[in-house]
Order: structure tokens, then C-alpha cells, then sequence
């Protein structure tokens, strides 16, 4: 069955749907109502953040866009030193859409949100014409996550002389599947869309001095790290041959002329812990899952070699220095 | 390769205290690469990497530039190119400024999508911006034999590509002082090393053909400081490239195209410089005959800047008015661009 624009009509084919599909998968105390609002027990401090999303194709390889949409907004809130409590899920579809496709990525969903501990509470569902550009469905999760007592949030403001930067894992390997997939190039480059609740978690328990922590998504590691320092007006020293990047995803970049420090990532997060705690840290994070290829990437010098955007240095391969500035443009493959 | 025996060229390099010795790398992944490896910072002060005219988006002309927004904003026409094109500004602005007036531009990875893209939409007319030197003309050759092959009406291609040597005798002769030449090691696997030792011989300068990692090219700048001034030729990619070159390739060129005048950014008309399609395969040509008007933009020193006159420094506009989120000049919108390259790794 497909999408038509009646299932957006608001009238019988629309609550069909939601029974069918979102109510089936999402189902909880405070969604199974169906009513205007989900009335929730709260917290004294909340984060809240929302996002979109929309990607091409639908399924990739290693996920979807149902789990990607989860673990975006779950991220974001642990990010902000929260615990991940509630979201929301709102559907564009298009007409013409694959009923199963539909019901794989609310599966999915669900799935996600199980693993990440958070509850679909309240969603809402728009049927559009047909649109080129799109491939049949946009997803916007909003969340809300509680700030525990006296947990201290973390900031790119915040980090200190001599503290280490860990990256939880391999570079790229998001970027790289739906770039793979678009142009049908095969390989065993598999997304790493997963939300990271189980190391973030860890490392808060621990009560380890996390100054800062990012997840890393578009614009990559190398846009990440000058937010940083322009925050915190200092330097970060890298050792190229210490960043973590996939032998697949390396000729991947080779073949294309694409940089891993600029490409995105659904799955990874880097943190700018004080030396003290860097070794702890690391091994905390590479026994978590989605963790294991976690590494000390360099270190963080508190004087500011000169102006804004030069101030992420590479200690290359062969010994040379390079800068690394933030994204500019959009990441294109270059040619010849 | 032995770590020590490395470094111990690298302490030499960054110790050489002779005479200043200018070293052009005539390749957009070679500039890319000598920026991602920070070479420069392993050389004395007196070595200096200067980037050439290797970059195909930079030394395109603004009027490729201004016919392909003019047919991507024709009835049932879409234009195909890769993705540092698009931003390329012609007299009117770029073809992604164009999409915003309703223009159909499509960004493909690969020309050979454009067969695919042509054979799925019959009433679509599309044009492949074919731009690029010897590398990437092989391909160009393939799509139009695939396209013949499938009676494809609707798929054409414009045309600016470029051939290295001629350009390469331009620089000699218009005194940018080089004294070695980091040979492209992707052009020489297609034409074969030989040209580039004729070059060698006839202009008296030394060319040694590279690859692309770093150690390969801490080995080519130290095999050519000390062939400066003595002339010479070394091939050192040879896993890579032979003396014959891509056979294959070369007559699959052979067949489709043939050897023309070119245009070129900043210089205008070098003899012999570039490739069009052969009289007989004219249909598939969108009109690629004649564009030869440039314009750059006010302040501008791409021209300069890509025969190696000036460094990306000297341009007034280098990272003040022209950076890679609003770039005035092409050769800061291509990755491989000079201006790209030295204003991201803070060269």
C-alpha cells in the first residue's frame, strides 16, 4: 500500500494510519491516549532541543532515517550533561510513499528509542504532494531530557591547558555510507547512527572533569574543534596519525578527494577531559558500546597560536604542521 | 620507507641554506596534498612550493561559465558538473546563484551518471560541463561512446579542457622563474612520463613525475633541489606511471577529440592547449566553440596567482573580501585551488 493524500485528511484514513503504525510502535501510557497533549511527570531543569531530518535515501546501510532521527536528538541532549526522557515525533510524508517502508522506519523508531531509554510521547502526521528533492519522508524529533542535581553541564568555553581530546570512535563512516549509497559505489561502509547514552552515562557516574563534549554531525571533527577553540581562546594540538578513521572510509576519501575531519558522523562525540582523568575517560568510553574505537586524538594548549579559525594544528604524518579551519562550502568531492 | 632515512632528508630540506630555489607543482591534488601533509613547513625558507595552472575549475573562463548557466536556464535543459563548479562565478554569477532563478543544475559524482540520468528522462536535455586535462578526458571520450552506442539524442557535453604541456612552456616563457617542476602524476599515467622529459630537455629546467603521499613528495622536492639547475628528468611514481603511458585511453581520446586552441584563466589563448570533440561528433557538442571572453572580478588576482606570479598572499582580497564561504576568485572555490588550499591550512 501506498501513501495517498488521504491519509493526511485528518479523517479516517489518517487515525488508520496512526493506529496502524505509530500508535503500534510507539505504544505507551502517555502517547496511547491520543489526546492534544502528553501530560508527563517533569524534572526542575529540562534541556529541550528539536531537529529535523531529512536524507536521501531512506534506508542506508547500518540504519535509517526513523533511527538516525532518534539518536540526532537523544545526542543532543546528552550532550548538555541531561538524561534523555521524552520525544516527540513529527512525520511529513509524501503521497506515493511505500507503506512498508514507512513501517520499517517507525519500527525502527521505536527500536532506537528503546535502546536510547526515551519514550515517543506526542507525534503528529502531514501527508504532501509528491516532491521532487524528497524522498518520501521528513522526520522532526523534539526532546526533552533532566539535568541531574548539581550535575555539572559541560562547554566549548570551558576547556583547560593540557587537557587530552578524545573521539569516541572512527571518522566518517556516516558521511561515507550515504555518499556510497547515492552513488551505488559497494562496499562495507556501514552508518554509525547510535545513540551515545552509554558512555556519556559513565563518564557523568564517574564524576570525571569533562570540560567539554560535542557530538560530531555535519561539518565534522575539524568544525567541532575550532568551535572550541574560538570558545575558549586557546589551541589544540592534533597527531594525525592518531585520529581514527575506518581502512574502508580512508580510500573511500582517497578515491573521492574527501577530508575525514570534515565529514559527518551520527554516532560519535569528542570530549576535552583534564589530563588527570584522560586515561580513565578513554577506557570508559572503549567499554561502551559504540565505543571501542575510541582514542586520545591531542591536547589542548592554553595560548592561542594567532587569529580565529588557525588554531586547530595537525602534527602530520611525515612530522609536517597544518592548520585545520572550520568546514567552508559544503564538503564537494573534488575533481580530476 | 625507513623512518630515519626520511627524517634525515627532511633535516636537509629544512636546513638548506643555497640559493632560493622556486618549485612549481603543476597539479590541483598535488597542491592539495602538499597542504594536507604540511610540507611546507618541513622546508627552509629559501625552498619555495609554487601551485600552478593544474586546477581544471580555476583556469576555466568565465564565458564556459556564463553559456552553461545560459543553457541551464533553457527549456528542458539540465546541466550535469561536478561540485566545485557550481560555485564558480561567471560574469552574471555562479550556476548555484542561477538555481535560485529557477536554472536545473545537477551536481553528479561521475560522468558516466549523465548516460543514466539521459536514458531515465528522454524529454530532459542534458549538458555535461566537461572540464578537466588529459586525466579526465578519457572519460569524456567513454561517455560519448556510450552515448552513441545507445542512440542517446538527449546528452551532450561543453567542453574546456586543457592539456599540460603547452601551458607548462607558457609559464617558462612568461618568467615566473621556476626551477624545478613537481610533474603531475596523474596526467603522466594517462600521456605517459616521456612528455615531461622532453619538457625537461627542451627547457633546460629538471621535472620529476610524484605521487601523492607525503613521503613520495618529501622525495620529489629533495630529487629536484638537487637536480636545480642542472636540468634533468626522474620518474618517481613509477607503480604508477610508465613511459607509454594509458595506451588505451590515449586512443579512446584519440578517436573522439582533437588537439586545439584553448583559453585559459588569466593568460587567454595558448596554441595547442586544448581538446575539442573531432568535427565528426559535433552533435554531442552544446556549443563549446569560441568561448573565450574572461572577466574577473574586481580586485581579483587569480591570473596571477595561478601562473605563479603572486602568491595567494599578495591578492588584495585573500582572506579578507574572498574566502571559501564567499569567494571571489576560482582558484578559492575549487578544493584544489591555490587560494583554497593555503587559506584552509593556513599556508
Amino acid at each position: 500500500m501506498k501513501i495517498t493524500m488521504a491519509h493526511g485528511s485528518g479523517g479516517e484514513s489518517t487515525s488508520r494510519l496512526i493506529e496502524d503504525v505509530f500508535a503500534k510502535y510507539f505504544n505507551n501510557e502517555f502517547l496511547s491516549e491520543l489526546s492534544d497533549s502528553a501530560v508527563v511527570p517533569g524534572s526542575s531543569k529540562l534541556a529541550i532541543t528539536t531537529d529535523s531530518f531529512v536524507v536521501t535515501p531512506i534506508l542506508f546501510p547500518g540504519g535509517d532515517i526513523g533511527r538516525l532521527s532518534v539518536c540526532g536528538t537523544v545526542n543532543d541532549l546528552l550532550m548538555s550533561g541531561a538524561v534523555p526522557k521524552y520525544i516527540t515525533c513529527g512525520c511529513i510524508l509524501e503521497e506515493g510513499l511505500d507503506m512498508e517502508i514507512l513501517e520499517k522506519v517507525i519500527a525502527s523508531m521505536a527500536e532506537t528509542a528503546k535502546e536510547a531509554g526515551v519514550i515517543v510521547v506526542t507525534g503528529d502526521t502531514k501527508v504532501v504532494e509528491k516532491h521532487s528533492d524528497v524522498s518520501g519522508l521528513i522526520i522532526n524529533t523534539s526532546g526533552v531530557g533532566f539535568i541531574p542535581e548539581g550535575q555539572i553541564i559541560p562547554g566549548p568555553s570551558k576547556l583547560e591547558d593540557g587537557d587530552k581530546i578524545i573521539v569516541s570512535g572512527n571518522l566518517g563512516d556516516h558521511h561515507a555510507t550515504i555518499l556510497g549509497s547515492r552513488m551505488g559505489i559497494e562496499n562495507d561502509i556501514r552508518s554509525d547512527n547510535a545513540p551515545l547514552v552509554e558512555m556519556t552515562r559513565k563518564l557523568m557516574d564517574a564524576g570525571l572533569i569533562v570540560h567539554a563534549m560535542r557530538d560530531v554531525t555535519r561539518g565534522g571533527l575539524g568544525t567541532v574543534l575550532n568551535e572550541f577553540v574560538n570558545a575558549s581562546k586557546c589551541s589544540i594540538i592534533l597527531n594525525e596519525t592518531d585520529l581514527p578513521v575506518s581502512a574502508s572510509v580512508k580510500d573511500f576519501c582517497g578515491i573521492l578527494g574527501l577530508d575525514p575531519m570534515y565529514m559527518g558522523n551520527e554516532g560519535k562525540m569528542v570530549i576535552s577531559v583534564s589530563a588527570k582523568d584522560a586515561e580513565k575517560a578513554l577506557l570508559l568510553i572503549k567499554e561502551s558500546k559504540y565505543g571501542e574505537n575510541a582514542k586520545i586524538i591531542g591536547e589542548v594548549k592554553k595560548e592561542k597560536e594567532s587569529s580565529d579559525n588557525t588554531n586547530v594544528i595537525v602534527t602530520t604524518k611525515i612530522g609536517g604542521k597544518r592548520v585545520v579551519g572550520p568546514m567552508y562550502g559544503e564538503g564537494l568531492p573534488r575533481i580530476c | 620507507m625507513d623512518n630515519k632515512y626520511l627524517d634525515n632528508i627532511i633535516n636537509e630540506l629544512k636546513n638548506y641554506d643555497g640559493p632560493e630555489i622556486r618549485l612549481m607543482e603543476v597539479c590541483g591534488t598535488h597542491t592539495a596534498a602538499i597542504s594536507e601533509n604540511g610540507i611546507p613547513s618541513l622546508l627552509s625558507d629559501k625552498i619555495k612550493l609554487i601551485s600552478g595552472p593544474g586546477c581544471p575549475v580555476c583556469v576555466t573562463v568565465t564565458a564556459v561559465i556564463d553559456r552553461l548557466i545560459e543553457l541551464s536556464l533553457m527549456e528542458n535543459t539540465c546541466v550535469l558538473t561536478f561540485g566545485d563548479l557550481i560555485r564558480v562565478k561567471g560574469t552574471k554569477g555562479s550556476l548555484a546563484d542561477a538555481k535560485g532563478d529557477g536554472a536545473r543544475v545537477k551536481m553528479v559524482y561521475s560522468p558516466m551518471d549523465s548516460i543514466k540520468l539521459a536514458k531515465e528522462n528522454p524529454l530532459m536535455n542534458y549538458v555535461f560541463a566537461a572540464i578537466g586535462f588529459e586525466t579526465t578526458t578519457p572519460v569524456y571520450a567513454l561517455l560519448i561512446e556510450e552515448a552513441k552506442k545507445l542512440g542517446l539524442k538527449n546528452l551532450k557535453i561543453l567542453t574546456s579542457l586543457k592539456t599540460m604541456p603547452e601551458v607548462i612552456r607558457w609559464v617558462v616563457k612568461n618568467g615566473s622563474n621556476i626551477d624545478g617542476f613537481i610533474a603531475p602524476g596523474h596526467v603522466a599515467a594517462v600521456t605517459g612520463g616521456k612528455i615531461f622529459e622532453e619538457l625537461s630537455k627542451e627547457l633546460q629546467i629538471p621535472f620529476v613525475v610524484s605521487g601523492f603521499e607525503g613521503e613520495q613528495l618529501i622525495l620529489t622536492i629533495y630529487a629536484l633541489v638537487k637536480m636545480a639547475g642542472k636540468g634533468g628528468y626522474k620518474n618517481l611514481y613509477k607503480s604508477v606511471v610508465s613511459e607509454a603511458g594509458n595506451l588505451q585511453a590515449k586512443e579512446m581520446v584519440e578517436k573522439y577529440f582533437e588537439t586545439s586552441d584553448s583559453f585559459w584563466r588569466g593568460i587567454g589563448k595558448i596554441k595547442g592547449s586544448g581538446m575539442t570533440l573531432r568535427p565528426e561528433f559535433m552533435e554531442f557538442d552544446a556549443g563549446s566553440i569560441g568561448l573565450d571572453e574572461d572577466h574577473e572580478p574586481a580586485g581579483c588576482r587569480c591570473a596571477s596567482v595561478l601562473v605563479g606570479a603572486i602568491s595567494p598572499h599578495e591578492c588584495p582580497l585573500f582572506g579578507k573580501k574572498c574566502t571559501p564561504d564567499n569567494a571571489h576568485g576560482a582558484c578559492m572555490v575549487s578544493t584544489e585551488g591555490s587560494c583554497y588550499n593555503y587559506f584552509i591550512s593556513g599556508r
